[in-house]
């Protein structure tokens, strides 16, 4: 873990195999820092959820199924909200095709994007790098009574 | 993280009790003990219950499962029911809108009526 005190956000960072068995430790890693960073136990529960769905995809469309490869992790905390990065060097994602699917259309597969949208406020694919994608999923602090918390 | 699962025979049908984490990595246990399920249960069985009390999480390829378990129970004229869900799997049924589309129950007694 890397804690910044100069400014105002802690910043803890995971690198993980591209290997389904590694979701685990990603889950368990993330839980205490958002419970930490003032959510409640149902949002982290969530912001958990789309992030190992985040992870899934990584390994299944960047990485085709390659467990040889790697997935890192930082999760920013600050004031006003949780930051997550995960970069990637594998298969470039293409923003324009990645769309959650018709939840009317109950089939399996094809969730994940729709959680990661219902959950975050910010979610943001990066192929600007040399190579592979940098994917930014932001969710804001709210109040009790709904409202953004300030800066 | 592997999750745990356990078939008893039930008079109306199977029951599958599942404890443990449910995904991407795990989920192919689940339908692997589900085909199983399928093939050797008896071609009469009205309904395959699935306890998802012990469940610590799920993720959408548990979802998927559950989806596919669905269809196979419709195409042999059996009812898939689902018995307590644990707070994690409620969470990824409220955000796949998935509560209305599933028979959920509280228990298997109430799970077990109207057969």
């Amino acid at each position: 873990m890397t804690e910044d005190k100069g400014q105002t956000r802690e910043v803890v960072t995971l690198t993980v195999p591209s290997h389904p068995k590694f979701l685990y430790v990603v889950r368990s890693a993330l839980y205490p820092v958002v419970i930490d960073a003032g959510f409640s136990k149902k949002e982290t529960r969530k912001i958990i959820l789309a992030v190992d769905e985040a992870c899934s995809n990584i390994i299944k469309y960047a990485y085709e199924g390659d467990p040889l490869q790697t997935i890192k992790l930082s999760i920013a905390v600050e004031a006003a909200e949780v930051r997550i990065e995960l970069s990637d060097r594998g298969k470039r994602a293409d923003p324009s095709k990645i769309a959650p699917r018709d939840l009317s259309d109950i089939r399996p597969g094809g969730l994940g994007t729709h959680f990661m949208q219902a959950v975050f406020d910010t979610v943001r694919y990066d192929t600007s790098g040399a190579q592979g994608t940098v994917l930014t999923l932001v969710k804001k602090k709210r109040s009790p009574f709904g409202e953004e918390a300030k800066k | 993280m592997k999750v745990e699962i356990a078939v008893e025979k039930h008079a109306s049908g199977f029951l599958l009790k599942l404890k443990g984490d449910v995904d991407m990595n795990s989920s192919s246990d689940v339908r692997g003990a589900l085909g199983d399920t399928f093939r050797q249960g008896p071609k009469d069985a009205k309904a395959l219950f699935i306890d998802l009390s012990q469940v610590r999480y799920m993720d959408s390829s548990g979802i998927a499962t559950l989806v596919e378990a669905m269809q196979t129970c419709l195409k042999q004229g059996a009812r898939l029911r689902l018995i307590d869900l644990s707070p994690a799997v409620r969470d990824v049924f409220e955000l796949a809108r998935l509560a209305s589309i599933f028979e959920i129950f509280p228990s298997m007694d109430e799970a077990a009526k109207g057969l």
